[in-house]
């Protein structure tokens, strides 16, 4: 059991980690051209409005709030201190969970059911939504039985994802935590580790940068006016050969 | 002054024949791929028709373009809220069926079937699931078919007509039609740069061709739906968006684009535009019916010693300069005010211009008393039972502008942003044009009305003469005039090119990466 305890939630995050670092710079650095999911509004259109957008705005509110029970976990406590408000942040997060859950079935049955899609499909994509699904039953499941997610998040595994990340890891205290939570824990880092090798890729590029660029972009290969003026040097750039 | 140069097009409707090579050559070249079978970067289309993708004008289905709210200018159907806002569902792509689903035949079924008592068949596929389809549509579905209930009478062109000038339109012995090859207008407020979340759409400063870096796209689709002409194409197999690329590495080495060299009609021209970018912004902003002057203004005179002079500031080079001085497209645009950008609401300023076609109007279907001729006739000679002639004089053109067969308002929707005067205006000149060259060599027309018709039409003979060479006798060199890219110099940016022939080829910018 302590074997098992320690591969789990020890050994496979860092292992995940690794992955999805190395492979996300690698598939950054040398497979600029894949760094997308495969859209498939473009074959199927109708459906997927009743897939796409409930899962994505479900898993965008549910990580943004994972992310921040981890990263500011007094301020979620702070929050919780009044129970009306700890009802909304739960009522609230069940509905995006349950959101989340439609949206990925929709996906999964389309995807399925559409023969143009079959064309665009590959087994990995299959794994992605079996783990999504796997990772959405179980944080419900977590979310309606064991309650308060949003106040024992706080205080039980933020520490263990701080000593993961701190490289100090401690699992005593979340040992004890029932297995639903621990499969929740362990499907997380699987999802994390094959980021790099599948769609989920398309996370890491979110276009953030358009919020601020200028609307038209012109680029120049070469400064002509350089390259015309005799008094600067010759280019801008020394030549690299030589 | 900012100077800036544009390799821009004409294409001469009155000269389009309809027969496609133009698209065959680009399908040839670019997208005879897996993904890219259903696109037609350079597609040619019968108006009136629905065109492609289906009934693309009617940007309240599609949502293209750019609109002016109070004021304000905005993409209509992306930008910086609606696009990030619809980031997980666009709900204004076309989908495939729009197009049409791209297909081929078992062609093998014929030759290695096994015996038996029918003949064997090629059966249709589709080219996405590999299995047998019906066929709904495919490429140039609308072909030729003026007057089809489904197809000319849903032309979103038709939408100020009144239900009369319509009917009027499609009668069987006045119908007409015309042809409008169109490939990507590398616009100079383009609203698939503007609306590309990744900024993966750029326009290249050397010569204004629109470009999707593919590495850097990211499969958001939103120029697909912001480019009111519909000519962003998602690659459905590599999840990229692409488009015409104006064949830039023909450009670069001095030929003209596909589309353009295998032109059979020879209808299209192309050469440098200087024009103003400070301009540009005031242009987008103005009213509707001020927007294609507007867009003229920006386009200065290549032979203007302040133009000449701001343009070497700006680093472009003489032989550019050269080139814009012989661009039959600033001969087309600006010095003969002949050609028109298409869809100019659409305020992406777009740098390909169309002369408009003239044929549907010169002929006029008149109802004649026919019953005199009839007396007369032999008795054995075949007789036409009715009263309509088909009158192509041309001497009472002036007269009959108003009511020509093909509607001016259908063409100023298409040309001129609704404005029936410009569409008259380049008709008068192309009537003036052939009135003078019928004095020149056949003399049967008098000096007084041939000059007549040329002040009409704001032309000096030598404008006229001028015209009737470039559209009627042009040599290659007369249609594209290309100017030298200076490759050499962009890669001696980079590298000394001494020692390192065949280390950077045609696209990389950088070395390439070898190992970490």
């Amino acid at each position: 059991m302590n074997a098992l305890n320690n591969f789990f939630l020890i050994a496979l995050p860092y292992i995940a980690l690794a992955l999805f670092l190395v492979g996300s710079i690698y598939r950054y650095t040398y497979k600029g051209f894949q760094l997308s999911s495969l859209s498939t509004q473009f074959l199927e259109g109708r459906r997927l409005f009743y897939g796409s957008l409930p899962f994505h705005w479900g898993v965008l509110f549910l990580f943004i709030g994972h992310l921040i029970a981890f990263l500011f976990p007094s301020s979620v406590l702070a929050w919780n201190s009044q129970p009306l408000r700890l009802l909304i942040l739960e009522i609230t997060a069940f509905i995006f969970g349950i959101s989340m859950l439609v949206g990925l079935v929709n996906l999964l049955v389309r995807r399925y059911t559409t023969p143009r899609l079959k064309y665009v499909t590959n087994k990995m994509d299959l794994v992605v939504y079996l783990l999504l699904i796997f990772q959405t039953v179980i944080g419900l499941w977590i979310a309606y039985n064991f309650r308060w997610g949003s106040s024992w998040f706080s205080t039980l595994l933020s520490p263990y994802l701080y000593s993961i990340f701190s490289f100090q890891p401690d699992i005593k205290a979340i040992v004890l935590l029932p297995v639903p939570v621990k499969l929740h824990i362990i499907g997380a880092f699987v999802i994390i580790a094959i980021i790099p090798f599948s769609r989920l890729i398309h996370f890491l590029v979110p276009p953030i940068n358009y919020i601020w660029r200028p609307y038209q972009q012109v680029y120049w290969n070469w400064s002509k006016r350089d390259v015309r003026n005799p008094e600067a040097p010759w280019s801008l750039q020394r030549p690299k050969n030589n | 002054m900012n100077v800036r140069s544009q390799i821009s097009m004409v294409f001469h409707l009155d000269k389009c024949i309809g027969c496609h090579t133009c698209s065959i050559a680009c399908k040839n070249i670019w997208t005879d791929r897996k993904g890219a079978e259903y696109m037609w970067w350079n597609n040619v289309e019968t108006k009136p028709g629905t065109g492609y993708p289906t009934k693309w004008e009617d940007q309240n289905i599609y949502r293209g373009g750019w609109q002016k709210e109070n004021g304000k200018v905005s993409l209509k159907g992306a930008g910086k809220r609606r696009g990030l806002t619809n980031i997980f569902y666009n709900p204004n792509l076309p989908v495939i069926d729009d197009y049409y689903e791209p297909f081929t035949y078992r062609y093998l079924d014929l030759i290695e079937s096994p015996e038996g008592d029918d003949q064997p068949t090629a059966r249709p596929v589709s080219l996405i699931t590999g299995e047998p389809i019906d066929i709904k549509m495919g490429p140039n579905w609308d072909d030729d078919l003026s007057g089809t209930p489904d197809y000319a009478r849903n032309d979103p062109n038709l939408k100020n007509l009144s239900a009369a000038e319509q009917e009027v339109m499609f009668q069987l012995e006045r119908m007409a039609f015309f042809y409008l090859p169109r490939i990507c207008n590398h616009c100079l407020n383009p609203a698939c740069v503007a609306s590309c979340p990744s900024g993966a759409i750029y326009k290249r400063g050397e010569d204004g061709v629109v470009l999707i870096n593919q590495e850097v796209c990211r499969a958001w689709r939103m120029c697909v739906t912001a480019c009111p002409y519909k000519k962003s194409y998602y690659n459905w197999h590599t999840g990229k968006s692409e488009k015409c690329i104006l064949c830039f590495p023909r450009i670069e080495a001095g030929l003209a684009p596909a589309c353009m060299h295998s032109c059979v009609g020879r209808i299209r021209y192309l050469g440098v535009l200087l024009y103003d970018a400070e301009k540009i912004e005031a242009a987008v902003h103005d009213d509707e019916s001020r927007l294609i002057n507007r867009q003229l203004d920006m386009i200065l005179d290549p032979f203007d010693e302040e133009v000449i002079k701001s343009a070497k500031q700006n680093g472009i080079a003489d032989s550019t300069i050269h080139a814009a001085q012989f661009s039959p497209v600033y001969k087309y645009v600006k010095e003969w005010k002949l050609a028109l950008p298409l869809h100019a609401e659409f305020r992406t300023l777009p740098m390909l211009f169309y002369v408009p076609p003239l044929l549907p109007v010169m002929a006029t279907v008149k109802q004649v008393d026919n019953s005199e001729g009839e007396k007369k006739m032999n008795p054995m000679a075949k007789y036409w039972d009715d009263n309509w002639l088909y009158d192509t004089s041309t001497k009472e053109l002036w007269g009959t502008l108003d009511q020509v067969r093909f509607p001016l308002k259908y063409l100023a929707n298409l040309l001129s942003a609704g404005d029936e005067e410009l569409i008259k205006d380049k008709w008068r000149k192309m009537m003036a044009v052939r009135i003078h060259r019928r004095r020149v060599t056949v003399g049967d027309v008098s000096n007084e009305k041939a000059d007549e018709a040329l002040r009409d039409a704001h032309l000096t003979p030598e404008m006229a003469d001028g015209i009737f060479y470039l559209t009627a006798l042009a040599k290659f060199e007369d249609r594209f005039v290309i100017p030298p890219a200076h490759r050499e110099q962009a890669i001696e940016m980079i590298d000394f090119t001494g020692d390192t022939k065949g280390e950077t080829g045609f696209g990389i910018k950088s070395k390439i990466r070898r190992g970490l």
